[in-house]
């Protein structure tokens, strides 16, 4: 008997450890990640500073000219765009499925999104390169110019030559990819709402439209806030899909229809052919900086939502 | 437990060991990979050595062999003498490769539009932005030019057939030295990138009164719109086998520099003025695997010419395989 007891407590006190050091690994790797990045883009950092090489719109490898702005810039962009364009279609997506969805087809659509999630960025970047930007050049792009284009100031959105490669087409990619995210989240989080709640203010004389408004989404404002930061954190980091429609253009757009460039898109792209020391490194204090971006968005993310609970 | 963890290090270690004795690794630039491989694999069936090729790109073949990581390494921009003696390097050229300029103008075919360095530089410059520019107009009687803005496509990517390109720019117009420069990836002044030789590609042919250039292999596999280019002699020549041999064979290479060298506008009246050669590295103090890459080279120097034109590669021209062969004797190999 005692044996068996002091059998179990050190398979306990076995159990406890092994679990802590799994827990505590991933603060290990987290911090090394962060420390090796550092290092590695001390020599950017010793050239340029902090706010210089933020600010610089320079990238000129042959003159090692290095700055972050042209990038950042273009990686913030395209994320908020897609946020623009992806947030009130999968709300849209997941109140089809919730409420308004006839049963037989609820599980064909369900499956449908998750489907447009398990498909591989390459085959996004592909299929845009050859048939999305083609179709945008050819017939979005240039109506959406003789339309807007004559507006004062909000025309400037859409000078350029639509060619397909930019901004815009990027941007409607990447929506597209974070939308199965926010939609099969939100669906979860809606389908969470208390059916008494819903019942009672179907019985006060709600509508459909009024339960929607002001009940189901008010109780899932955590799981939609949620939902948006994860995607986020997906556009953010998107490189392959981006890589192929973007452009590559270190330079500030002021259009639409302009190419640029992201910091994971110029890691990939130039990485491999980086031959001097100067440029390698101040491809890692992008990828430090972007992964900088990423904790604090995360963090202000959590910050908020601990509020919201007290 | 602990013994049989014992015996399978052990076993993991001889196996090791005896592969790595018939294994050459190598690794770096991806533009021979193709023949490189194609070469490994013929190579492996006559002598049972196995050459294993990774294509990481230039800057980490240059970047392993320095730290010694690999057997040799491979880059398409040639590693300066004095980088070479630093790092303990001997260099010499494998393949052939070069760029050409491809358009997409209504009514220009393949090799009809006529240009010069000068006006080329011009045109990435962004300084002739219409086809019907009289300079162009005046190299060109007779084509029907069209009124239309000329659209760049350049690599998006940094790649060795960006540095062919503008070193070439470079070496022909003195206004791109001072703007712009040369190297695997610049500072466009215009144009919309695209990646890879088939981002270019693809850009090209659907845009219209577009110019890009790519990689040779890729315009002739393609068959796209090439340009005349005049070289250094003044003649006008089309990208070809011929074109690219007769810029090998005429350059001046140098032994003891490591045959660094850019092959853009190389003289010769047939040359071809963009090619470039695609270099293997090797560590100066790794004699015993050193032998085997060179066995490897000579192998393929002797038995793969028909394999790399095959494959749309300029083989090296005799001349220059003998050469070769001699640095290696020089070199103690």
């Amino acid at each position: 008997m005692a044996t068996t007891i002091k059998r179990e407590q050190t398979f306990e006190k076995l159990f406890s450890g092994i679990t802590f050091s799994a827990a505590f690994l991933i603060l290990v790797i987290i911090a090394s990640i962060f420390i090796s990045l550092f290092r590695e883009s001390l020599m950017a950092i010793d050239s340029f500073g902090f706010f210089g090489f933020v600010s610089s719109t320079a990238w000129d490898p042959v003159r090692e000219q290095f700055g972050a702005a042209t990038t950042l810039y273009g990686t913030l962009v395209t994320t908020i765009l897609a946020l623009v364009v992806a947030v009130p279609v999968s709300l849209g997506i997941a109140i089809f499925i919730t409420e308004l969805c006839p049963k037989f087809l609820k599980p064909i659509v369900s499956t449908a999104i998750e489907l447009l999630a398990a498909i591989p960025s390459i085959i996004y970047g592909m299929w845009g390169l050859f048939t999305f930007a083609p179709l945008m050049s050819d017939c979005v792009e240039p109506l959406l110019q003789k339309i807007f284009e004559p507006i004062p100031l909000f025309g400037q959105l859409f000078t350029g030559v639509p060619l397909g490669i930019d901004i815009l087409t990027t941007s409607i990619i990447l929506s597209i990819m974070i939308t199965p995210f926010i939609a099969s989240i939100v669906r979860d989080t809606f389908a969470l709402t208390p059916v008494q709640l819903k019942e009672s203010a179907y019985g006060i004389g709600a509508t459909r439209w009024e339960v929607i408004k002001d009940v189901m989404i008010p109780y899932s404002k955590t799981g939609i806030f949620g939902s948006v930061i994860i995607a986020m954190g997906r556009a953010l980091g998107e490189t392959m899909a981006v890589a192929f429609v973007l452009g590559n253009k270190h330079a500030i757009a002021t259009s639409l229809f302009d190419a640029s460039a992201t910091i994971t898109v110029t890691l990939a792209n130039e990485f491999t052919e980086a031959d001097s020391d100067l440029y390698l490194s101040s491809l890692f204090y992008l990828a430090l900086i972007l992964l900088g971006m990423n904790f604090l968005l995360l963090a202000v993310a959590k910050m908020f939502l601990a509020r919201r609970d007290k | 437990m602990k013994n049989l963890l014992l015996v399978l290090s052990v076993l993991l270690l001889l196996a090791t060991s005896s592969f790595a004795a018939s294994t050459i690794n190598g690794a770096g630039a991806s533009f021979p990979y193709p023949v490189y491989s194609a070469w490994a694999f013929q190579y492996q069936k006559d002598t049972g050595t196995k050459i294993n090729y990774q294509s990481i790109g230039s800057g980490g073949g240059v970047r392993q062999i320095t730290s010694r990581t690999v057997d040799f390494g491979a880059s398409d921009a040639p590693v300066k003498p004095a980088d070479l003696n630093e790092k303990g390097l001997l260099q010499f050229p494998a393949i052939i490769g070069g760029v050409v300029p491809i358009i997409n103008v209504k009514g220009i075919d393949s090799g009809q539009l006529k240009l010069t360095g000068d006006l080329l530089a011009r045109i990435f410059l962004g300084k002739i932005n219409k086809w019907n520019d009289p300079e162009i107009a005046e190299l060109n009687p007779g084509q029907q030019l069209p009124d239309a803005d000329i659209t760049v496509i350049h690599r998006s990517d940094g790649s060795g057939t960006t540095a062919i390109f503008t070193s070439y720019l470079a070496e022909v117009s003195n206004d791109w030295k001072e703007t712009t420069g040369a190297g695997k990836s610049v500072n466009w002044a215009v144009g919309i990138g695209g990646k890879g030789n088939e981002g270019v590609t693809n850009y090209v042919k659907r845009v219209k009164n577009s110019i890009g250039y790519v990689e040779f292999a890729y315009a002739k596999r393609n068959k796209l719109a090439d340009v005349r280019l005049q070289n250094r002699e003044g003649g006008y020549v089309s990208a070809s086998f011929a074109s690219f041999k007769a810029a090998a064979a005429g350059a001046k290479w140098q032994q003891d520099e490591g045959y660094y060298l850019w092959l853009v506008n190389a003289p010769g009246k047939e040359s071809w003025p963009i090619a470039g050669a695609s270099f293997i590295l090797l560590a100066k103090d790794k004699t015993a695997s050193n032998q085997q890459a060179i066995k490897f080279y000579d192998w393929a120097f002797e038995n793969g010419d028909e394999m790399a034109v095959k494959l749309v590669y300029v083989p090296l021209p005799q001349n220059l395989k003998e050469d070769i062969r001699s640095y290696w004797k020089a070199n103690g190999l």
